[in-house]
């Protein structure tokens, strides 16, 4: 099934009768090319650029709940390229590049929208950091606008500009950063990856892998044996949990980030707008909802919920930069399970057993990543090697001191 | 969560400074043979653990001492607070013996 503006006015002639499932339910058969467990954005987008990009056949999704039910479906929707360090850079403008084509390329409406990402600068030291990195935008290809206090004004004039302690002095703008409806994403990929014959399997929960010799033939699941020539792993903050069944430890830590989304109101901001001195980012959904959060709860959690000290920590940080969010009643909130790296970057490789590849680490900042990550593990997965902009990416790094630390925080997870 | 101090009794748990895996407690021996890579996995490799788990946290806004915390990441639940002092008073009177 195609959808295009003719069958939309066709189904309306006939009573819309004629739409099917967005992906067929498929049932496990017992032998594939390529397995990739997890079915958020990561592994969906993998399985996609492995059918459409890299031509390879015979790929399942493993999942063990539903499709959009993970992090894919509980992030706060904003996609940006505005990271500073060389490994990162390229790899998210390259991601930024691919959402611009998504919708075309999936033939699904993700309402992507670059309506602006701006971050708010408090301080001159803060400026002249934001000058850097603004610059390194540029250099890789990026889109990067300093705005001063009259620029970021003429934006948002209801900011809270002259707080005392941390007045708002202007703010890095990337206008081609935006928002993604978060779940079309998943959708949208799981269609695409289905029409190009990839089986798309729901509860099945991978519960072991087949290790023999060095070499990984095959998972274990909880509806049965599964082979697989090649194997790749994109299960977010179940990463440390499912990769110890291949006997590995790996460099990170399971915590819990949470969201709110307010009641519905009428447009109040067109973009998305961070804090600088504290942890609050807000945008405003197509429903109306603002929806916004901050920081993550800071120790190990698989709960899939948080406590009241960052629920406290937010609201302060939304009501110091925009007082009128006051008036809001919240709707609703929820929490995710980040799979937090010891630098705050992403590892996307082989791992020391033949035949299983690892994608993960994304810690709060994976959404944007989606496109970028699916088509430099399809690439790896393919073709055994590296992806141009994701080659820094490597599991080795720490050994090695090639750390990809964008906030220079070192080892320690709950402050990245 | 209500961490439950050895000394101070029931304090939030907003008092407290996360650490992590209270392994982080063994610091490898720098004169091993293998020191280069003991260091380097007791620096960035997790256990990472869904269910119980024992975890150093600090109570920074408190009387300073670190606590080791057994807790469900699962649940959140708390089973067991100490203080990281005692604990390691120990391990070193067992190492002498
Ligand atoms: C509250 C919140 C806000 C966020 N905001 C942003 C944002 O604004 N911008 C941004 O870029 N990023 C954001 N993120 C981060 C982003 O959502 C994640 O980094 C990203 O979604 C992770 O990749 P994924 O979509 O593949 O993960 P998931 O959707 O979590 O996919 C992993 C899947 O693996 C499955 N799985 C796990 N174990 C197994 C197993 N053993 N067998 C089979 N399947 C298994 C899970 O059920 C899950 O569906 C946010 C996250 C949260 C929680």
């Amino acid at each position: 099934m195609r959808y295009s503006a003719l069958k939309i006015f066709k189904e309306a002639l006939t009573g819309h009768k004629g739409w099917k499932p967005v992906w067929r339910k498929a049932e496990p058969q017992s032998h594939y090319d390529y397995i990739i467990i997890g079915g958020g954005g990561h592994g969906l987008a993998t399985a996609h650029y492995l059918a459409s990009k890299f031509k390879q056949k015979r790929i399942a999704v493993l999942e063990k709940g539903w499709i959009g039910g993970g992090n894919v479906g509980r992030n706060t929707t904003i996609i940006r390229s505005n990271y500073m360090l060389n490994g990162n850079e390229a790899f998210y403008e390259f991601s930024l590049k691919l959402w611009e084509g998504l919708e075309q390329d999936v033939n699904y409406n993700a309402m992507v929208s670059q309506r602006g990402v701006l971050n708010l600068y408090h301080s001159d030291p803060q400026r002249d950091a934001y000058v850097r990195r603004g610059n390194s935008m540029k250099l890789h290809g990026a889109d990067a606008v300093l705005l001063d206090q009259s620029g970021v004004r003429k934006l948002y004039p209801f900011l809270n500009f002259d707080n005392a302690r941390f007045p708002i002095l202007g703010g890095l703008l990337q206008p081609r950063g935006g928002t993604v409806r978060h779940d079309a994403v998943a959708w949208g990929y799981a269609h695409a990856a289905d029409k190009h014959g990839v089986d798309i399997i729901e509860n099945c929960e991978v519960i072991g892998f087949d290790i023999q010799n060095g070499v990984c033939s095959g998972v274990e699941t909880s509806r049965g044996y599964i082979g697989a020539r090649k194997i790749g792993v994109a299960v977010a903050g179940n990463s440390s949990r499912l990769m110890s069944k291949a006997n590995m430890r790996l460099p990170m830590e399971s915590h819990v980030l949470q969201a709110f989304v307010s009641e519905g109101l009428k447009p109040v901001l067109d973009g998305v707008v961070t804090y600088g001195a504290g942890h609050f980012y807000v945008s405003q959904s197509d429903k109306g909802g603002l929806v916004f959060g901050g920081d993550i709860d800071g120790y190990n959690s698989y709960a899939q919920r948080g406590n009241l000290p960052v629920v406290e920590d937010v609201c302060e940080g939304g009501m110091s930069i925009m007082p009128r969010i006051g008036k809001a009643r919240l709707l609703r909130m929820w929490g995710g399970i980040m799979d937090m790296s010891m630098d705050g970057s992403p590892i996307i490789d082989k791992t020391h057993i033949e035949g299983l590849y690892f994608n993960g680490g994304w810690c709060y900042g994976g959404f944007k990543a989606t496109p970028a990550s699916g088509y430099s593990f399809a690439h790896l997965m393919a073709t055994d090697t590296h992806h141009e902009t994701a080659s820094a990416y490597r599991m080795d790094r720490f050994s090695r001191g090639f750390m990809i630390d964008e906030k220079g925080q070192g080892a320690q997870p709950n402050l990245h | 969560m209500i961490i439950n101090h050895p000394l101070l009794g029931p304090r939030d748990a907003s008092e407290f400074v996360y650490h992590g895996d209270a392994h982080l407690m063994q610091r490898p021996n720098p004169k091993s043979e293998t020191a280069d890579k003991d260091f380097h996995d007791y620096m960035y490799l997790r256990e990472n653990i869904a269910g119980e788990m024992r975890e150093l946290w600090f109570h920074e806004q408190g009387d300073r001492s670190w606590l080791v915390i057994t807790r469900n990441t699962l649940t959140h639940d708390i089973t067991k607070v100490e203080l990281a002092r005692n604990i390691k008073r120990e391990q070193i009177k067992e190492a002498q013996q």
